[in-house]
């Protein structure tokens, strides 16, 4: 890997030469050195269809009264609280359930699903909700036009929509107002091939280990092995969906 | 008649004499912000006059390999034009790209155009937010690949 | 029948109409504002929230575009199903319903979370999105009714206008299944999801865009000091009992098929019994004031040639219109969502389980009341600069 700042200087200096031929160099140069745009030497190889990204949670070990992973995930994508539940962007979130019958009470934690078939990109007009070649589901905000159809769609409430201008985003989280937003199961992680999600990182520092965050189609991964040998469940499994997160003991 | 068209030759002439130094000297001039890290450095990711010319492109153009690929690392980032060009106050904190007289406000300001990135992306450089910047991730990148990935945790 | 002669609306005084189109330039500058604040805060400072994401300014955006395509049907059964009653009245109809959809749209695009990016949805499509197909539909519908309404209005052109009534009356259906499969595509909220959403807007669409046809024609020949003869109100009022009828059905047959699915009872409990205030605009406004009154007056011999029962059943449908928008749009999303289905949930950091509050904010209505100024000054200029009313109408 060579360092950042690597133009050297005569080559600089070469191609200024003076205004005129820098001009003329400019007026040739635009589709060429767009091209060159893609190849830095440091850049990684992207998202690759060998892998589906997904992850198992196990309501067992979920504990109560805990929000390591939730606030985990706000501090990695830099989600403030600004006190207005009602607006405020929320990634993760804790659910309590308790059965109508059998009073049995479960506690798991929400996030997106990263589904195979998302609703959330069938019904975005321009493309900006996509599902990544590895199946994340994330938004694309450059093409966001705020119209709010992919929460309307969403089956499982996963989405926010930034309800506020916001300054001192994370670098790994660029956001802004007016843009839909939701989990992007740590994508920028996956991509520098870090295989553990903030709220896995967490769940895991607390010693509950109740999130384990793999590669559904390596069948060696630990979430495949446990998938294997364990029942688990989609949360609306009737739709069809086939979600990329899973539930245990649910 | 006449005498009106030797003027006119003559304000052409004139005029291009004292524009033509300024034009050069504009474009020789290195607009770097003081106490930024690019200040010390002697030429951007790309010569000073194509990036002038194309740095909306090169951006563009990188985006969409980035959030619908995956490609990161990409010679062309915005986080490192950030990292790069904000200047530093008294306290070596980073100062806002888009405050008054800074990197990207000068010249946005000037040619009345109104750069979108930063309604999404932050304008100054995160100094160690929760570990998330793009170099250490790459490092991380390497290092695993190096370690042929350990299942699972 | 004796030649019809349009001309250009005046008004008795021009100061009424100056007033009026000020009086509605105000209410748009007012939205507008409204509209500006919105985006510059965000929508925080809303009723809208991540729980009810579409708020008041969709049910007028979606209210005003479901009546446009209703109105242009007084055109269609004068030149597709050849109604000479209905002949004369074909201009303003097709007026009429441009004005209706710009000015939804006007309300639709300007909720958006980044409005300053609408070119995106004009160069990227997915074509997987009814929204997509939306914003072709409602563009291509502009565009095809100011064809129409020009056939209709140029002699040289009246040989096109035939055609262009049935591609106008077949993009209209067309525009109305798309808005309906709006929420009919939708398998996540139990209020939806349902095929029926799509036919059951195409008839909303026929009450709502004839009520307003209706309503405004009265006031136009009002305004302009003209003559409209009550058997012609009396054929267009009979029509809209059958329509109003046919929304009743679809509403009973739409929640007939839910009381009899368990899995739905819960939202039918909601709408029916105990939603609060839902349940209220569900019994009084969208039954009572959208249906039952207007039938009354529609068919009450009492009232067989009174114009103000007419007039008053008119805008009964379109309150009634109103709250059956604001049911579906808003009731639907404050009904939660069944994720876990025989649980009920008892802790939740995303308001899982609840039925969400929604109050709409000023801002939200002034920019929703600003689409129908658009709309009325939109056919007020149109009507005072081309000759789309009939010198007279009488019978």
């Amino acid at each position: 890997m060579s360092n950042k700042s690597d133009q050297p200087s005569v080559q600089r200096r070469q191609f200024i030469g003076g205004t005129i031929a820098a001009a003329g160099a400019l007026t040739l140069a635009p589709g060429v050195i767009l091209h060159a745009a893609s190849d830095g030497d440091k850049a990684t190889s992207g998202a690759s269809s060998k892998h589906r990204w997904g992850m198992l949670i196990d309501a067992n070990k979920c504990a109560d009264g805990c929000s390591a992973c939730v606030d985990a995930c706000n501090s990695e994508h830099g989600l403030t609280d600004l006190g207005r539940p009602e607006t405020d962007a929320v990634w993760i979130r804790p659910v309590k359930l308790r059965d109508k019958q059998t009073g049995h009470v479960d506690r798991l934690v929400m996030m997106c699903q990263h589904c195979e078939h998302p609703p959330c990109v069938d019904v975005c007009p321009t493309n900006a909700s996509f599902k990544r070649i590895d199946g994340v589901v994330l938004v694309d905000r450059h093409r966001c036009i705020g119209c709010r159809y992919c929460m309307m769609a969403c089956p499982y409430k996963a989405r926010s929509f930034v309800h506020e201008a916001l300054s001192e985003q994370s670098v790994a989280a660029p956001r802004g107002k007016g843009c839909v937003e939701s989990c992007t199961l740590c994508v920028h992680r996956i991509d520098a091939g870090e295989m553990q999600t903030a709220c896995q990182e967490a769940c895991t520092k607390e010693g509950h280990g109740a999130i384990v965050f793999g590669d559904l189609k390596d069948p060696n991964s630990e979430i495949s092995r446990m998938l294997k040998s364990h029942n688990s469940v989609q949360i609306r499994a009737d739709l069809e969906l086939n979600t990329g997160v899973r539930y245990l003991n649910l | 008649m006449r005498s009106s068209l030797i003027s006119n030759r003559l304000l052409i002439i004139l005029l291009a004499a004292l524009l033509l130094p300024a034009m050069q000297a504009f474009a020789e001039s290195r607009y770097v912000t003081k106490n930024s890290k690019a200040a010390s450095m002697e030429s951007c990711v790309a010569p000073t006059d194509v990036i002038r010319r194309n740095h909306m492109d090169f951006l563009q153009h990188s985006r969409d390999d980035t959030v619908r690929d995956g490609v990161r690392g990409l010679k062309y980032s915005l986080s490192e034009c950030i990292d790069c060009h904000a200047s530093r106050d008294a306290k070596g904190q980073g100062v806002s790209v888009t405050a008054e007289g800074e990197f990207c406000q000068a010249c946005h300001g000037y040619v009345a155009v109104s750069p979108a990135c930063f309604q999404c992306h932050r304008t100054t450089p995160e100094e160690n937010g929760s570990g998330n910047s793009l170099g250490y991730r790459l490092d991380a990148h390497s290092r695993a690949l190096d370690l042929q990935q350990p299942a699972g945790r | 029948m004796s030649k019809m002669y349009y001309r250009e609306l005046y008004c008795g005084s021009p100061v009424r109409f100056w007033m009026g189109l000020t009086l509605l330039g105000a209410i748009i500058a007012v939205g507008l504002g409204a509209a500006y604040y919105m985006e510059h805060q965000g929508h925080w400072v809303t009723g809208m929230s991540n729980q009810i994401v579409w708020g008041l300014p969709h049910v007028f955006a979606i209210f005003l575009i479901v009546a446009a395509s209703g109105a242009l049907n007084v055109a269609s059964i004068g030149s597709v199903f050849g109604g000479p009653l209905y002949k004369p009245l074909g201009r303003y109809s097709a007026l009429l319903a441009i004005g209706l959809l710009v000015g939804g749209l006007i309300v639709l695009v300007l909720d958006l979370g980044r409005p300053d990016r609408l070119i995106v949805a004009m160069t990227e499509y997915n074509f997987k999105s009814i929204f997509a197909w939306n914003v072709i539909l409602y563009s291509g519908f502009v565009a095809i009714v100011a064809v129409y309404l020009w056939t209709m209005m140029d002699r040289s052109m009246e040989k096109f206008k035939r055609p262009l009534g049935f591609a106008a009356f077949f993009w209209r259906i067309a525009l109305t299944t798309g808005t309906g499969s709006i929420f009919g595509f939708l398998v996540a909220r139990e209020a939806y999801d349902a095929a029926i959403m799509a036919p059951m807007f195409v008839i909303m669409s026929f009450s709502y865009g004839l009520a307003f046809f209706i309503i405004t024609l009265i006031a136009a020949y009002i305004w302009g000091d003209r003559e409209i003869g009550v058997y012609r109100l009396t054929k267009l009022k009979n029509l809209l009992g059958v329509f109003v009828g046919a929304v009743l059905y679809f509403v009973l047959a739409y929640n007939l098929t839910n009381l009899y699915v368990a899995q739905h009872h819960g939202i039918e409990r909601f709408i029916l019994l105990d939603g609060g205030i839902y349940t209220m605009m569900f019994w009084v406004g969208q039954i009572l004031i959208g249906s039952i009154i207007p039938l009354f007056l529609i068919y009450s011999p009492a009232f067989e040639n009174s114009r103000w029962a007419i007039a008053v059943a008119s805008i009964a449908v379109l309150i009634g219109g109103f709250f059956q928008i604001y049911l579906i749009v808003i009731g639907g999303q404050a009904y939660p969502m069944n994720l876990f289905p025989g649980k009920e949930i008892i802790e939740t950091g995303f308001f899982d389980g609840q039925i969400i509050n929604y109050v709409p904010t000023f801002p939200e209505a002034a920019l929703g009341v600003a689409g129908m100024a658009v709309s009325l000054a939109l056919v007020a200029i149109g009507a005072r600069v081309f000759k789309v009313f009939p010198e007279t109408l009488e019978d």
